[in-house]
């Protein structure tokens, strides 16, 4: 591409100074605020993974004692949990593009957009604090009551867990009301992007899910500070009311997670095979219809908590239902590529992970839905190992997917292609290595959370934490690359992937209000089968240059 | 024609027009309204809970409890979510000196129910009828009362906090009021103030049956 | 080919067949439907790569026909595995009328097992083989897991009331007990073992559980208990550190204690300590050890004081 650099000012030159990243109220500008502070968190978040992983090579201790690697394990899901995947794709691409998705200038409320930066900051304080003032043990769901009996600094990071609720729901407010009030003239529901779709359904959980798990960490507070018997046992609380207040957020959450990260893949995935979405409303709609069912589903964490059959055959039932219109959606994207013209530049290959990745996830996560084998395999590496191809194999996969699709839009300049292929090709071999292994040390008993284990499992084990190390060495990759390329990378135009979305339309990176002029919606997002771009513009089969001929031609020139 | 520069001026760029900027304030403050119910089921969820689990000793403790100073906060909660819209209906008819006159009874009756139920509160402390572990009442019959002083506390407390948020939020309306800030054509602030103020109204109307007026 | 043999631990009860055979359902299912998608995917790719002078792609973005059989066969397969699973799931839960009743109760970080006929025993739970086992569990301090993977058994123990599991184990041998819910320090090293024996061994084992076997030294005994009653979890007896003193060089010396005193371990500050254990605790280990009151009996608290002095420093 050797598109002519764009004359006007771009959101990241003006205006300059730390202050005026600090303060500003530019939706671009805040996401790439959350993006560093997130980062931040989600290699702090690595690390004690890759310690758990290196923890675990051998039965007995190699590096660190029983405390702290309960300590370790805690902390790693805790922070990638409510500090890294939670807010990830909402608060980074979402808050960068689905104003610029939609054709508005800015979200509905900027202020408040900051103000859930901030509120994001002063959240993970709390948890820094946690960290350092005898850090959290209790694994990160802070099951009472040993959460309310530990000596561990658990006030701290439930306040901090607490407080980042509110940036949630700050943003899901934001996008609600940003996706309902502020589309362009012509942006009807229906030409939306399904990135948009997939962030409205995403911003429903957040500000339905999110007070539920305030009031619940507020009461564990309560609990440990005045003791006031909610959930513990002694004051004639009961701890598995807890469970019962913690999954009815935390279930929904886990779609807090995953389904931006099914929006970003419709896009990769029409983009690249350069083919019109096979069922936008089915998929549209089945965001929507996860989003709700998900609230249904929380018990199914709890079939060996005791309850009653009647409520394990409801719960087990209801998770069946939610998993089908995922299955649908995976349906829909392979079918969108039947008849596409399919390139593989690194945020396709990272779709194509996603696709390989999730498909497991999900077909585990039917068994664990299954009563009988739940029985079995709950609070195993199973469990473990499931819920690590959902959320990394699908969500991580998918942000990453849409980190490498949008940063040119982000930056204006393009990474090194070459070493994006390979550490996605590194990161898909070691996440194999290191989850599927877990897998089966799960069917095979081994229970999560466990410090030390019993000889038979260390070739397992061993081998999974081999795996972990291919992991880390892909994400230093990444990082160098991506890093590189906002200082040197070469620069793009506006529209390097030949995108039909109204981000594209605008320069790369874009101006402080988004768009030259306010644009007016015409053409569907998807529509690569009467629109195709050359050269930053639209050339339309049935127009008036005989678009098909001028395309074909421009088209193979550009492969040159 | 004043008040049309004034609107334009609180605008932002990023709307097209002061419509689509009220509609969204407005839609903003419905949803936020919602987390603020999901924030209060949890403890209601609780309440239905361990009332299922101990109907006897909720109805025994419930008699602690001061029908009469609760009915009095009743009377004086509804009658404040009254002068707040009155107060607003004033901005909308252009009536300053009446909309600050109201939103001052507003806080008044606000710092009133605050009042009733400090005294409520104290006279509990005295008696030791406190949450969980801090329980030391031996008057109540049943197994685990110190659990319905938890939920009476956590609720009650929820709630009142809740009252001290809105009188800031009165406050603040009241001071862009008395600046001659809002106008009949723009008065979104106060209005969403006059909504949050509503839902406490509505939450305690729910309290106090389930607190005070048990079986 | 067996997948389960590669997948899950040796099956040895009645409901772990039953359990196995979804779990195979299951897992050929999803690895049809695993190479259906992404073989077809990968199939798209390859046959669809974009090629020089590719130009507009043509507009296939529904199928009623397709879509339907896409949505009505996995919903059919999940139903079918959701009647499935909670066929046997119900099993789990109902034990029979004539099940056996062992009461096991969760402590950090063993499991202690009370058999009808006054019979205990810690950290292995012995049961006869061919006969319907109902094991009433609960806590005494935070929510643990009684978890055998060869029995495909699992259920909590709470607290602040009673849950049940159920097995009928179908071969005589020595299985895994793990707790399976986290529990802190010792989580990792809560294990137990079930030991499965003929009926007749295990009617004579509940006769011969209350007395001291007559021809064992004091020291002896208390070795064993030392393990039986699960000291080991915590306190080694060869010097190195653990999550409470070790047992190695302890009686005599003089140790330092949390609020700043001082005490000689003697036989009344072990017995306090076995008792009490939150009285006197020694300087950098936590107050975590739960009381002993009503699991040891004077006889072997005083085994495990002999013990316990029989191991001295080189």
């Amino acid at each position: 591409m050797t598109q002519a650099i764009s004359d006007s000012v771009s959101y990241l030159d003006e205006p300059k100074g730390i202050k005026s990243w600090l303060f500003t109220l530019d939706h671009k500008r805040i996401g790439i605020l959350y993006m560093w502070s997130i980062m931040v968190f989600f290699f702090i978040g690595g690390m004690m993974a890759l310690i758990v992983r290196t923890e675990l090579l051998a039965p007995e201790q190699i590096l660190v004692s029983a405390d702290a690697y309960n300590q370790l394990f805690t902390l790693h899901g805790a922070i990638m949990i409510f500090l890294f995947i939670i807010p990830g794709i909402p608060a980074i691409l979402g808050n960068y593009v689905l104003p610029l998705m939609i054709g508005a200038k800015d979200v509905a409320f900027p202020r408040l957009n900051l103000a859930s930066w901030y509120v994001y900051i002063i959240g993970s304080l709390f948890a820094i604090y946690s960290l350092f003032s005898g850090a959290v043990d209790t694994g990160w769901t802070f099951y009472t009551p040993y959460s309310t009996q530990t000596s561990t600094s658990v006030t701290a990071m439930t306040l901090g867990a607490f407080i980042l609720g509110f940036s949630s729901i700050f943003t899901g407010i934001n996008f609600i009301v940003t996706i309902h009030k502020l589309r362009a003239p012509g942006m009807t529901w229906f030409k939306m992007p399904l990135f948009v779709w997939a962030s409205y359904a995403t911003a429903v959980i957040q500000v339905l899910a999110t007070p539920v798990l305030g009031i619940t960490l507020l009461l564990l507070i309560f609990e440990r500070v005045f003791g006031i018997g909610i959930f513990d046992p002694a004051l004639g609380g009961d701890p598995v009311l807890y469970q019962h207040f913690f999954w009815f957020y935390s279930h929904p959450a886990v779609y807090i997670m995953i389904l931006p990260g099914m929006g970003i893949i419709s896009e990769v995935i029409t983009v690249f095979s350069r083919k019109k979405i096979f069922g936008y409303t089915a998929i549209a709609y089945s965001s929507l219809g996860i989003a709700l069912v998900s609230f249904l589903v929380w018990g199914h964490h709890m079939f060996t908590s005791g309850q009653s059959e009647l409520a394990a055959m409801i719960f087990s039932f209801l998770t069946f239902l939610v998993g089908i219109p995922s299955g649908i959606k995976m349906f829909n994207w392979v079918a969108t590529m039947y008849k596409g013209s399919i390139s593989f530049e690194s945020p396709m290959l990272y779709t194509l992970s996603f696709l390989f990745l999730f498909a497991i996830g999900g077909f585990t996560g039917i068994m664990l839905g299954a009563l009988s084998l739940d029985v079995h395999l709950h609070d195993t590496y199973f469990v473990v190992a499931h819920f690590h191809y959902v959320m990394m194999g699908g969500t991580v996969m998918a942000f990453l997917a849409g980190v490498h699709y949008w940063w040119p839009k982000i930056w204006g300049r393009m990474y090194n292609e070459k070493l994006a292929r390979i550490s996605a090709a590194l990161l898909f071999i070691g996440f194999n290595m290191t989850f599927f292994t877990q897998f089966i040390l799960g069917t095979k008993g081994m229970p999560r959370r466990y410090y030390s284990y019993l000889d038979q499992y260390q070739p397992l084990h061993a081998f999974s934490s081999y795996g972990s190390f291919i992991i880390g060495i892909a994400f230093f990759i990444m990082g160098y690359y991506l890093i590189h390329a906002i200082f040197k990378g070469q620069r793009v135009g506006k529209n390097p992937w030949g995108a039909l979305t109204l981000e594209w339309t605008t320069t790369s990176p874009p101006p402080p209000h988004n768009f030259e002029q306010t644009p007016v919606v015409t053409d569907g997002p998807y529509d690569y089968d009467r629109i195709m771009i050359v050269g930053d513009e639209r050339v339309y089969k049935d127009g008036p240059e005989e678009g098909k001929e001028i395309a074909k031609e421009v088209d193979s020139e550009s492969k040159k | 024609m004043e008040h049309v520069l004034k609107q334009d001026t609180h605008v932002a760029h990023h709307f097209s027009d002061a419509e689509q900027q009220r509609d969204s304030a407005k839609l903003g403050m419905w949803i936020f309204l919602i987390t603020e119910v999901l924030l209060f089921s949890g403890l209601f969820t609780a309440y239905a809970v361990y009332r299922a689990w101990h109907p006897e000793t909720f109805i025994n403790a419930h008699k602690f409890l001061n029908v009469g100073l609760g009915t009095l906060n009743t009377v004086v909660l509804i009658t404040s979510s009254v002068t707040i819209a009155l107060g607003i209906r004033s901005i909308q008819v252009n009536r300053r000196k009446q909309a600050i006159g109201l939103f001052i009874a507003t806080l008044v009756l606000a710092a009133a129910f605050l009042v009733v139920k400090y005294f409520e509160y104290s006279h509990k402390t005295h008696l030791g009828q406190l949450p969980g572990k801090y329980y030391t009442f031996t008057g109540i019959e049943g197994t685990d009362p110190q659990v319905f002083f938890s939920v009476y506390f956590l609720l009650t407390g929820l709630h009142g906090l809740h009252i001290v948020f809105g009188m800031a939020a009165i406050t603040w309306i009241l001071i862009r009021t008395i600046n001659n800030e809002f106008s009949p054509e723009y008065f979104t602030p106060a209005e969403n103030v006059g909504l949050y103020w509503h839902l406490v109204d509505l939450i305690w109307i729910f309290l106090f049956p389930l607190l005070y007026l048990i079986g | 080919m067996n997948t389960n043999d590669i997948f899950l631990p040796a099956a040895k009860s009645t409901i772990a067949s039953e359990v196995d055979a979804l779990f195979s359902f299951v897992f050929i299912a999803s690895i049809l439907f695993f190479v259906l998608v992404i073989g077809g995917a990968l199939y798209f790719i390859i046959r669809y790569r974009r090629r020089k002078g590719d130009g507009y792609t043509p507009d296939y973005s529904h199928n009623t026909k397709l879509e339907v059989v896409w949505t009505v066969i996995p919903t059919i397969l999940v139903f079918v595995i959701f009647f499935w699973s909670f066929k046997t799931y119900l099993k789990m839960q109902v034990a029979p009328k004539d099940a056996i009743q062992i009461k096991a109760t969760g402590q950090k970080w063993f499991w202690q097992f009370d058999y009808p006929e006054g019979a205990s025993s810690t950290g292995e739970l012995i049961v006869p083989r061919g006969k319907p086992v109902q094991v009433l569990l609960s806590s005494r301090d935070v929510i643990h897991s009684f978890y055998v993977p060869n029995f495909r058994v699992k259920m909590d123990a709470l607290p602040n009331r009673y849950t049940m599991a159920w097995f009928e184990a179908t071969e005589t041998g020595e299985y895994d007990l793990f707790c399976a819910e986290y529990c802190g320090t010792g989580h990792s090293k809560m294990l137990a073992k079930v030991r499965v024996v003929e009926p007749e061994e295990y009617q004579r084992w509940l006769q011969s559980n209350n007395s001291l076997p007559e021809d064992m030294a004091m020291d002896q005994y208390g070795a064993q208990l030392y393990k039986t009653k699960a000291c080991v979890t915590c306190h080694t007896n060869d010097g190195a550190p653990g999550t409470g003193p070790s047992f190695l060089g302890l009686f005599g010396r003089t140790e330092n204690l949390q609020d700043g005193s001082t005490v000689t371990v003697d036989e009344n500050y072990l017995r306090e300590s076995i008792l009490n254990p939150q009285a006197k605790v020694v300087h950098g280990f936590q107050p975590v050890m739960p009381t002993y009151t009503g699991i040891l009996k004077d006889k072997e608290i005083d085994a495990l004081v002999m013990y316990i002095k029989s191991l001295k420093k080189e």
